[in-house]
């Protein structure tokens, strides 16, 4: 910022100031970043819960009870608060399982997608998708949220078990625009492959470890227990 | 460069809305003002939030001046207007969800906004707290004046809406371009062309009666 | 054009007629223009004489008003303004609203001529700027095309001509029932790329297609093309580069490719590629001048032409190809300069 005008080294300023400032600067910021942090938090939780049930009723259809169960190990039982690993069971008016849904997630172009997919254990196929998350590019990368023909890929996406329920026979797989032969594979959208790889990833790896869990257990799901 | 003065000068605050504006004079931040214009209502939310990082980041780095050594400035600013802006962040996810998830990464990029680095640099570290946040306030206004102008225009030829509210009858025929990028560009050299017609007449209306008070 | 004399001249050498003026040339085109015109309304009706007089109108009240907010002198003397309003309605399809044409008509000349300093200066063709610009405002109605030679045309408007300003055009089909045969307003082109449909090259020839107002006949425009050329008011080699390289290159694709390419004629004969190549890819400012250069323009947007009508999302791809050639052209002109004669090629000197 300034020159020094008689000729001699400009005063240097010793490390521990700087770090000094710095970490004032830093704990000042701390504080103001953790205040509205605790301000906000309640209503974001909120938010996100009413997102993640309006998101679970578009999924799972027809839904008139949606219960919440969790995976731990190889139990299955009703989530708790605090549990991971969650995954959500609809059922109609009179107590039937009508579908399930669980919460995939990938890295896309920018942080993670995290997606809803409905699974009906019927045809063991996804017949719906909806996007939590999404940072990607607005236009390009969202449209995986808003394509129509991107979202048609969703209504029966297959997802069946090997015959010996011990993981996904087929993984599911996003292939290039146009390239689509197998019911398993997801038809990217052009201009919009990473995300549509991210989408493709995340179903990957969701259906990969809660499948198999999942139907095992299917039971015990169908009881409502 | 220690300033004693304490007076509050108002002008300034006028200077960011019309002689300094961010965009429509100095082309600064271009990034949100392309991109997050698509409708009035990003376009004052993107505006206000960018002001208030800016006004409070201003305050922070005035108060802080003395303190700051100079080989650690643009670290220590970048660490307090990136705190503003996850407050921002927060807030906005929390009371304005919908508009969150549309402006999405462009609310994070406030941090990168050269408007905020700007003045933290030029300004606020060289005048007093009160000056400062007058100062902060104005280009933020201007800011918003500017995105707002650019949100209203691509909105009511893009979807016939202004702040979502239907204007015309529903046979409206909505000019895709306008919220596409390219009507960004579009709209943004049209209101830097009326500005700058503005501007210039006001100028020679001005050397005008100069020229006529000397005759006399 | 020249005048009776009734005295005797007597000129001493050189006796050199002078080159055409500036407005001689466009008078010239626009008389070109007025026969593919004249069958635009012929074989669309009162709608597309509606839509020319309309846009031209549009684009001369524009390059008036600019000219007198600038304080510059009259310039609409000098037919270019005529010539873009022309052009830019011919490339429209016949129904499209007059309002649309009013903002095509204000985009081209003020964003494609007077930004970049009036008639000499533009870079792109004006006309193929107000094009694209209602081509992604209004990608409906731009691509909604009305049957040719309608029984009715010239007794009523085509229902979206007379939209009101700002509103969503009404669907043609209500005025699918003076339709002959089956209504189907689809082009040549959109008929093969989206229905497999390959249209009789003698239709195109003669125009019996849907498509633009102006763009539908190859043989009428080829014929006031030549009127052009053989006047020497047209560089001859960009059409003959770009329809070659069009011709070429959809050859290469229907003998590697498979017989699901159309054939060169079709490729030739269907959508705006004629006007486009003989009309606008001509424009005299966008295109470079060096006698190597104006082949290299044409044959790139020829063949650009044919990639985006094969792999592109739209049917037709001659306005971009022709605005990306107008981009290019000042670099082609840059690498195709001709040696002066004697000079030497500059070594770099140690």
């Amino acid at each position: 910022m300034s020159v020094p005008s008689n000729g001699m080294a400009p005063t240097q300023t010793s490390s521990a100031a700087m770090i000094r400032v710095l970490g004032l600067v830093a704990m000042i910021s701390g504080l103001l970043i953790v205040t509205a942090y605790e301000a906000t938090k309640g209503t974001i939780a909120d938010y996100n819960r009413q997102q993640l049930e309006l998101a679970v009723r578009q999924v799972i259809p027809g839904a008139a009870t949606i219960r919440t169960y969790a995976v731990a190990g190889d139990t299955v039982h009703l989530a708790e608060p605090g549990d991971t690993n969650r995954f959500y069971a609809g059922y109609d008016a009179k107590g039937k399982l009508i579908g399930l849904a669980g919460k995939a997630a990938a890295p896309g172009y920018a942080d993670l997608i995290i997606l809803l997919y409905g699974y009906n254990p019927k045809c063991q196929c996804i017949n719906g998708v909806s996007v939590l998350q999404d940072h990607d590019t607005p236009g390009f990368g969202t449209k995986v949220a808003t394509d129509s023909a991107f979202l048609a890929n969703f209504t029966a996406l297959d997802a069946r078990l090997r015959p010996d329920e011990s993981a996904v026979a087929n993984p599911i797989v996003t292939v290039k625009h146009g390239t689509k032969r197998h019911p398993w594979q997801i038809d990217a959208i052009s201009g919009a492959t990473i995300s549509s790889t991210a989408v493709g990833t995340a179903l990957r790896r969701g259906t990969g470890s809660l499948l198999p869990a999942l139907m095992r257990h299917l039971a015990q799901i169908e009881a409502q227990r | 460069m220690k300033t004693t003065d304490t007076t509050i000068d108002f002008g300034t605050f006028w200077e960011g809305v019309w002689k300094e504006n961010p965009v429509f004079v100095m082309m600064l931040g271009m990034c949100p003002t392309l991109a997050v214009t698509s409708s009035a209502t990003n376009a004052l939310v993107m505006g206000v939030s960018t002001a208030f990082v800016l006004v409070c980041s201003g305050a922070l780095v005035s108060m802080l001046r003395y303190l700051i050594p100079k080989e650690v400035r643009i670290a220590t600013y970048i660490v307090i207007i990136a705190t503003f802006v996850t407050i921002v962040s927060y807030v906005l996810q929390a009371y304005a969800p919908e508009i969150y998830k549309v402006l999405g990464v462009f609310v994070d990029l406030i941090v990168v906004n050269c408007i905020i680095l700007g003045r933290a640099e030029a300004y606020a570290s060289k005048n007093s707290v009160l000056r400062s946040v007058v100062n902060a306030a104005g280009m933020g206004a201007g800011f918003t004046f500017a995105l707002l102008c650019l949100g209203a225009v691509r909105e009511i030829l893009g979807s016939g809406t202004l702040f979502g509210v239907h204007l015309f009858s529903a046979h409206f025929q909505p000019w895709l371009v306008m919220v596409l990028p390219p009507g960004g560009f579009f709209v943004l050299g049209g209101w830097l062309l009326l500005f700058n017609w503005l501007k210039q007449r006001v100028a020679s209306a001005g050397t005008l009666q100069e020229e006529t008070a000397r005759a006399q | 054009m020249s005048k009776p004399q009734p005295t005797i001249e007597l000129r001493t050498s050189p006796h050199i007629k002078s080159a055409p003026t500036v407005e001689q040339i466009m008078r010239n085109v626009v008389f070109a223009l007025l026969p593919i015109s004249a069958f635009a309304v012929y074989e669309f009706g009162i709608s597309a004489l509606a839509l020319i007089l309309t846009v031209t109108g549009s684009c001369l009240l524009t390059e008036h008003l600019f000219n007198r907010a600038g304080e510059k002198p009259n310039s609409l003397r000098d037919w270019s303004a005529a010539i873009t309003g022309l052009l830019l309605a011919l490339t429209l399809p016949p129904g499209f609203p007059l309002w649309m044409g009013v903002v095509a008509g204000f985009v081209a000349i003020a964003l494609g001529k007077v930004l970049f300093g009036g008639l000499g200066f533009n870079v792109f063709n004006p006309a193929l700027v107000g094009r694209a610009f209602v081509q992604a405002a209004f990608p409906v109605a731009i691509t909604t095309w009305t049957p040719p030679l309608a029984p009715g045309r010239f007794l009523e408007f085509i229902p979206s001509t007379l939209t009101a300003p700002f509103m969503t055009p009404p669907s043609v089909a209500a005025w699918s029932h003076h339709a002959v045969d089956a209504f189907s307003g689809a082009t040549p082109l959109g008929l093969w790329k989206f229905q497999g449909i390959v249209v009789s090259t003698s239709d195109l020839f003669t125009g019996m297609s849907a498509g633009s107002a102006g763009e539908t006949s190859a043989l009428l425009i080829l014929v006031c093309g030549a009127y052009l050329a053989a006047r020497r008011m047209m560089d001859w080699r960009i059409p003959a580069a770009m329809l070659g390289t069009a011709a070429l290159t959809a050859l290469a694709f229907r003998l590697f490719g498979g017989s699901h390419y159309p054939t060169p004629l079709f490729v030739l004969f269907s959508g705006g590629l004629m006007l486009g190549a003989l009309f606008m890819a001509t424009d005299m400012v966008a295109s470079p001048l060096t006698p190597l250069g104006v082949w290299i323009y044409g044959a790139v947007m020829g063949f650009i032409t044919v990639i985006i009508r094969y792999f592109g999302g739209l049917p037709e791809g001659v306005m971009y190809a022709i605005l990306l050639g107008n981009a290019l052209s000042p670099l082609i002109a840059l690498i195709t300069q001709p040696r002066v004669y004697g000079a030497r090629r500059e070594r770099s000197k140690p």
